[in-house]
């Protein structure tokens, strides 16, 4: 075996150092549960992994370089492609940072369509991720009736914005398009349909025998270490940390609305094993339909839009701005040059940082294990990499 | 019961076959025969069925399923079966080439010998061996040696997951398997499938599943442990697609890749049969002795008509149950079976010794503790139907509100 010729062993290999009766196995980029282009390194000697080091950066594409050669206005569809799954929150995290920046008042009524077309993305995405983790486990089943309920979201985010997952739907200063009674009624229908379906899917799955016994006291992340190793969002939360972007930090005008932030218990075993990482985002889903309800019953008549220069210069300045996307907190820190582009973008995705505590947590899981505990971190290949 | 062939070479040739010189070519010719029809059923039964299971599977995830090739998509699995044929055989490159050759001949043979012992109604079964379910045991086990052969020959480290996997799942569950059936043995005092059938009786309660509690449990450790062996999902740990790529058979592409699925549904047959004949009283029709059975042409067929009814109500409660269930994981297996399956089975093998003498099988307390049980059966039947309208009425009422039209069309109009 020509371990030496192996691109990804090289900066790899000062990490790793087999025994004897030790094997390196390749998992990915082309695996069908790592969840897009992403490899892991495992030294296992056989069905228990002594070490996985993940190895990031197929899915690379530049953003942050990218943001620096586009003017603010035209880099809102880039923001769709860091997390697909999640688009919503990208443009959200962008548009904040820039109108922080520029000082611009954003209207009321595109604040709560803002929310509205959020939550129901983060729907989406908890969607894909709780269903696809039942996929890892090997039950085809509970992921395809969650597609279909998806399918309900895409279609209605293609009557508010044109598109069904790229949604370039934000715009500085407010969003593109209003929404009509005829939308209002489709999706109060779609939540009247769905949040009985969430019970139905937890007597399907979430509460199946085998199920419960892959997921629970399997790699169990402690407090200490969620917060050290800088997890997010629902990763964080299902350690039993209640922290979230909406509360402490609220945004938008996510502190006109009454919603819990639930976080993990110990469910079905040990505080912060897989199976409180899933039943979270099962809980988060039901906190998004009240949200969306809450909105929709509140939502302000008015302009959608705040007016805004077609050339937005900014001057000289910097912010830090963050939302709580699906996979956690997603922050952007801008500089701006007081030029037309920004002179530089960084972005801080939950992905990322779940990655890391890959190689801690793995020690001593099967090897069916890890790819329960990737699909319960719900990373997204493309928001680990940008 | 005479032998087929015998009768058949007579009715033909008007002679005895002891008198004939070619009797030794006729019976070569008669097992060629068999082993066509045997392989004809086989084949056709694993390629219908790779259909309804998608089907029912499409059901299950309210989805269409293949519906374009003939009418209903029924021909699905002919336009499936010759693509896979016109592929390229491919064998990668470092893998050993005989080995990888051999494997499928293994799996298949393994699985299709099966079928010689198996019985399809009253005096149907190429061979009423008179051990016939030790035969079935033995040879199923062949396909794991085709599976090790496969996972190592590919030179892949994901295959070779899958054999190893795939070795320690059959080594484990052949013994609960087997230990679960001697109760029906030491019933029946016969290994022959067709005197275990005879033995049992056309109503439930003449079933040795409801002979007894132990007998009960041993049936649910036997299903269990067929699924096991039938690498179906919960326990489909050495294809497990979503931790392995495809496990055992990831390098093998073409006719050779279409052998492991085929072998597979050929299979589902295979653990469905053996249920259904040694615990749900196989071909025996209710209120008709084996004297009138054996007399009359039609009450054969309706014995055969029986037996696939039986066979094809488990093989859909195997579907249902892999697409119902996630999978385990692999010392979850090995764990419930050495820790569960074997010690009851054990204690299961006991209990029916000390029930058979307690409560003979036609004293009057046994028929009644035998009515009672097939009770039990019934009520978990019915509660397992209820469940599943309960279900259903709860998705339709949905599905009506969200679309605003009825969800349920004639099954002729199937999308």
């Amino acid at each position: 075996m020509e371990r030496s010729g192996n691109a990804d062993l090289k900066h790899l290999k000062p990490q790793i150092a087999p025994f004897r009766e030790e094997m390196i196995l390749n998992m990915g980029p082309q695996h069908p549960s790592t969840h897009g282009v992403l490899n892991f390194l495992i030294v296992t000697d056989g069905e228990v992994i002594h070490q996985a080091l993940p190895n990031v950066g197929y899915l690379h594409r530049g953003f942050e370089k990218l943001a620096e050669q586009t003017p603010y206005t035209t880099f809102i569809p880039y923001t769709d492609r860091i997390d697909y799954l999640a688009a919503m929150f990208g443009n959200h995290a962008y548009v904040l940072a820039v109108e922080k920046l520029a000082e611009i008042e954003v209207p009321g009524r595109a604040e709560f369509l803002r929310v509205i077309v959020c939550e129901l993305n983060r729907i989406a995405s908890h969607l894909i991720s709780t269903g696809a983790l039942a996929l890892d486990i090997g039950a085809t089943t509970p992921f395809v009736h969650w597609i279909r309920e998806r399918e309900c979201i895409n279609d209605i985010m293609e009557a508010i914005c044109g598109a069904r997952l790229t949604y370039n739907y934000m715009r500085i200063g407010g969003v593109s398009r209003d929404i009509n009674e005829s939308i209002a009624d489709q999706i109060l229908k779609f939540l009247d349909h769905f949040e009985p379906m969430i019970d139905e899917y937890n007597r399907l799955i979430s509460f199946n025998e085998i199920f419960i016994k892959r997921l629970a006291n399997v790699a169990v992340i402690s407090q200490i270490d969620a917060v050290n190793f800088g997890l997010v969002g629902p990763n964080l939360r299902g350690s039993g940390i209640e922290m979230d972007i909406r509360k402490i930090m609220p945004y938008s005008v996510y502190d006109r609305f009454d919603f819990d932030v639930p976080f993990g218990e110990g469910f079905k075993g040990t505080l912060g094993d897989s199976y409180d990482r899933y039943f979270v985002r099962i809980l988060e889903i039901k906190e998004s339909c009240s949200i969306v309800r809450q909105a929709l019953s509140k939502l302000p008549k008015g302009n959608i839009k705040a007016k805004v220069k077609r050339k937005l210069k900014i001057k000289e300045n910097e912010c830090y701005s963050s939302v709580e996307s699906a996979r956690g907190e997603m922050g952007m820190y801008l500089v701006s040059d007081g030029t037309d582009k920004p002179y530089r973008l960084k972005i801080k995705t939950g992905s990322f940082t779940a990655m890391s505590i890959v190689e801690k947590v793995s020690q001593r899981l099967m090897v069916a294990d890890l790819i329960a505990f990737i699909g319960s971190l719900d990373v997204v290949a493309p928001e680990i990499d940008r | 019961m005479k032998d087929y062939a015998d009768i058949l070479f007579e009715y033909l040739f008007k002679t005895s076959i002891e008198s004939s010189p070619f009797s030794l070519a006729w019976y070569i010719l008669f097992i060629f025969l068999v082993a066509g029809v045997l392989l004809f059923f086989a084949a056709n039964f694993a390629g219908i069925t790779s259909f309804i299971e998608r089907r029912i599977a499409a059901r299950i995830q309210s989805r269409v399923g293949p519906n374009v090739v003939g009418p209903q998509g029924v021909l699905q699995w002919v336009a499936d079966g010759i693509k896979l044929l016109l592929k390229e055989d491919l064998i990668p490159g470092r893998a050993d080439r005989f080995l990888f050759r051999a494997a499928p001949y293994f799996v298949f043979s393994g699985l299709f010998a099966a079928f010689v012992a198996l019985p399809f109604g009253y005096g149907i079964v190429a061979a009423d061996l008179n051990i016939g379910i030790y035969y079935i045991f033995a040879i199923t086990s062949l396909v794991v040696v085709g599976i090790i052969m496969g996972g190592w020959s590919s030179n892949s480290k994901w295959a070779m997951f899958g054999a190893f996997r795939s070795a320690a799942q059959i080594i484990s569950y052949e013994i609960p398997t087997a230990l679960s059936l001697i109760p029906v043995i030491m019933l029946t005092g016969s290994l022959s499938t067709q005197d275990i059938i005879i033995a049992q009786g056309g109503m439930p309660w003449d079933w040795y599943i409801f002979h007894s509690p132990f007998t009960l449990a041993c049936f649910i450790i036997f299903f269990i442990s067929a699924l096991a062996e039938g690498n179906r999902i919960p326990f489909d740990l050495p294809e497990a697609e979503s931790e392995l790529v495809s496990g055992y058979n990831t390098e093998y592409s073409g006719f050779r890749f279409l052998v492991f699925p085929m072998a597979e549904w050929a299979n589902l047959w295979v653990i469905s049969a053996m249920v259904t004949l040694t615990y749900l009283g196989g071909w025996q029709i209710p209120f008709v002795s084996l004297e009138t059975i054996s007399g009359s042409p039609f009450l054969i067929l309706i014995s055969v008509g029986i037996f696939f009814v039986k066979t094809s109500i488990v093989v859909f409660i195997v579907i249902q149950l892999r697409w119902t269930l996630p999978r385990v994981r692999v010392d979850q297996m090995t764990l419930l079976c050495w820790t569960y399956l074997v010690p009851i089975s054990l204690v299961a093998i006991v209990g029916t010794m000390v029930w058979m003498l307690v409560f003979p099988w036609d004293g009057t307390p046994g028929l009644l503790i035998r009515l009672l049980m097939s009770g039990i059966g019934a009520a978990a039947c019915l509660f397992y139907i209820k469940r599943i309208r309960f279900n259903y009425l709860n998705d339709k009422l949905l599905f009506e509100r969200l679309k605003g039209k009825p969800s349920w069309y004639p099954f002729w109009r199937l999308p």
